[in-house]
């Protein structure tokens, strides 16, 4: 007890050596005022940088927004100087194309990732194929195209859909590998080692236990991609070029036949003189984002539910 | 307390819940996999058919223009004189101011939405609307960018043209499209790359370093500019240098605003060309003669690019390597 006391009458005593005042910081102090000063430029910087979408957001609903019509989702292009006319036509187009990219870039990424994340995270071929799917994640779109322009368009000898698939799934392929491999990773590694202790193979356990848990997150990599494919423009410009018909026409599909989109829908009539056809970039403008955003807050909604659980 | 055992016949006649792998179990496992490390290599393969292909069909330019191709101006279909000097300076200036604009904001947005500056929700709401930026298509935004940025910015360029038209950046006045909507637009779009990876790097660093410098009496700037940027600093370059790999290859916005002419030129408002627009521009409609230019035109591109991120994607992985030893 009696040493106890000692210690606090010691300990105040030390207080009273502190200078309180020196500690406390006046408001009006420049190193306070530069602080405040900076914590409000930094708040006002990145206000200031969510203004461009919202910009873009309201020009779309007022320019995109008051032509929103049915018409516009079951008619073709206009010419020149016709009034009315939809883009039917390239929403179609971008389904196909988009559909013909996940193809080839789903089952390809997956399976990369199972190898990256399972197999043998650790090996030489682990990580040469991760970096190339990183370098990947930067390869310019117009690139993309330009590989399936000399790989697809030059050995099929036509503009076609297949080929905007290809190089859309060149875009889309390291998005899938590396969420599905980060998904994957996810996996605890009890679940794994109880599978093994019950005689499963490798396979097996990336079968039956990897794959069905980790796979909210390898879904949503795989929304993100297509989101990202779906707006793709640069890619479409010269390997499925445009049409102004519909992808099935008299009953048959024109797979190998140049194939609208609503990417290039924007960009060829955003150049146009004429108003109605300015409109209706706006339009399908419109029409994608909300495609986009669609498919992203899926992709959201799939991961946060998993999250909770 | 009534437990029944599985009667043998359940699980074929052996009493064991587990069972070693057959013949089949094991012949499946291995053929699979093998397959999933051939997709592996294939992805490794992708890169190399790339390089492959667009150098192949880039091979007969690349005789008969040479070194050449890389430093003169002219673009002329008649006398086949093809020079991409100013496409190479379009692509890199634009690239420059794009990441000058775009890395300022995306680093104040990085620290704002790291430094406990605000409550946890509205950070959240923060973070998800810089990442809807990268939601939009970049054609979107190049309409956006004719119809909204470009006369937004006409009044004030020609302005500065009128009164400051001495300073070199402002020696041309701006007609239309040009550098300066076009380095806009795409400050936007590297915007939510910078702000993600340097979250990411100064989230990383270690709390107890910021603690150390508050109990020293810094006030929150001081700690930021004296410890957590510069520990966060090799993630925040890694960041730049992608984001500038990013701008160097975004083709439609720049296609749509930068003007497509084949000029140099260091003014901001004066119309330029980069190698991705020169190639959304020229390849639909290109004859037998120009592809050849056009693959080599995208094959100095792909190594432009392919070298800036590599750069990218080494400096970050030296960066996570370094901070993950300082937990």
């Amino acid at each position: 007890m009696n040493k106890d006391n000692l210690e606090i009458t010691e300990l105040t005593e030390a207080f009273d050596d502190v200078d309180f005042p020196r500690l406390e910081r006046s408001l009006r102090h420049p190193r306070t005022l530069i602080s405040a000063g900076l914590s409000i430029a930094i708040g006002v910087a990145t206000v200031l940088a969510c203004i461009p979408l919202f910009s873009v957001l309201y020009m779309l609903i007022i320019r995109g927004g008051k032509k929103l019509s049915t018409e516009l989702f079951t008619q073709l292009p206009p010419t020149a100087f016709e009034a009315g006319g939809g883009f039917g036509n390239a929403i179609v187009g971008t389904l196909v194309m988009v559909s013909i990219a996940a193809a080839i870039a789903i089952p390809v990424g997956v399976m990369t990732a199972i190898f990256l994340a399972e197999f043998g995270p650790q090996s030489k071929t682990a990580s040469i194929a991760r970096f190339c799917a990183k370098t990947l994640t930067g390869l310019p779109s117009i690139l993309a195209g330009v590989f399936a322009y000399a790989a697809v368009v030059l050995a099929t000898g036509s503009y076609s859909a297949p080929a905007g698939g290809v190089a859309l799934a060149l875009l889309m392929l390291p998005t899938v590998i590396l969420t599905a491999e980060e998904a994957m990773r996810m996996v605890p590694v009890k679940m794994k080692e109880a599978a093994i202790g019950m005689g499963c193979t490798p396979t097996q356990v990336a079968w039956k236990i990897v794959l069905p848990t980790a796979m909210p997150g390898i879904l949503t990599g795989v929304m993100l991609a297509v989101a990202r494919a779906a707006g793709e423009t640069a890619p479409l410009l010269f390997t499925a070029l445009f049409s102004n018909y519909w992808f099935f026409e008299d009953g048959q599909s024109q797979l190998m036949e140049p194939t609208a989109s609503l990417a290039v829908f924007i960009y060829n009539f955003s150049g146009m003189p004429f108003e109605n056809q300015i409109e209706m970039a706006w339009a399908a403008s419109l029409v994608l984002v909300l495609l986009v955003l669609a498919i992203n807050v899926t992709g959201q909604l799939i991961s946060s539910r998993t999250k909770t659980r | 307390m009534n437990h029944t055992l599985p009667s043998e016949s359940e699980f074929g006649g052996e009493a064991s819940i587990s069972a070693p792998p057959s013949k089949f179990d094991v012949f499946a496992d291995r053929g699979f996999r093998s397959a999933t490390a051939m997709f592996a290599w294939l992805t490794v393969a992708l890169v190399f058919l790339i390089v492959y292909e667009v150098g192949g069909s880039a091979m007969p330019a690349i005789q008969k223009h040479g070194v050449g191709f890389l430093t003169t101006q002219t673009w002329d279909l008649q006398s086949e004189q093809f020079g991409v000097l100013p496409e190479i300076w379009g692509t890199l200036y634009s690239s420059f101011l794009a990441l000058i604009i775009g890395g300022f904001f995306g680093i104040s947005i990085a620290i704002f939405l790291t430094q406990d500056f605000l409550p946890r929700k509205i950070e959240w709401a923060f973070k998800n609307i810089v990442e809807l930026l990268a939601a939009i298509p970049s054609v979107v935004y190049g309409l956006w960018g004719i119809f909204v940025v470009i006369p937004m910015l006409r009044p004030t360029a020609t302005w500065l043209h009128e009164n400051l038209g001495w300073i070199p950046f402002f020696g041309t006045s701006l007609s239309g499209p040009g550098m300066l909507p076009a380095a806009l637009v795409l400050a936007i779009m590297i915007l939510p790359t910078v702000s993600a990876i340097s979250r990411d790097s100064l989230n990383n660093v270690p709390n107890r370093l910021k603690e150390a410098a508050v109990g020293l009496g810094a006030t929150r700037w001081e700690a930021i500019f004296g410890v957590i940027l510069p520990t966060a600093s090799k993630g925040i370059f890694g960041a730049l240098v992608l984001g500038f790999g990013r701008a160097l290859g975004e083709t439609m916005a720049l296609a749509m605003l930068v003007g497509n002419s084949n000029q140099m030129s260091i003014s901001l408002f004066s119309p330029g060309n980069t190698l991705a627009a020169l190639l959304a521009n020229h390849f639909p409609e290109a004859g037998k003669d120009e592809e050849p230019v056009l693959m080599y035109a995208a094959l100095v591109l792909l190594a432009i690019t392919l070298l800036v991120n590599i750069c990218g994607a080494f400096v970050l992985k030296r960066a996570s390597r370094r901070t993950a030893g300082s937990h």
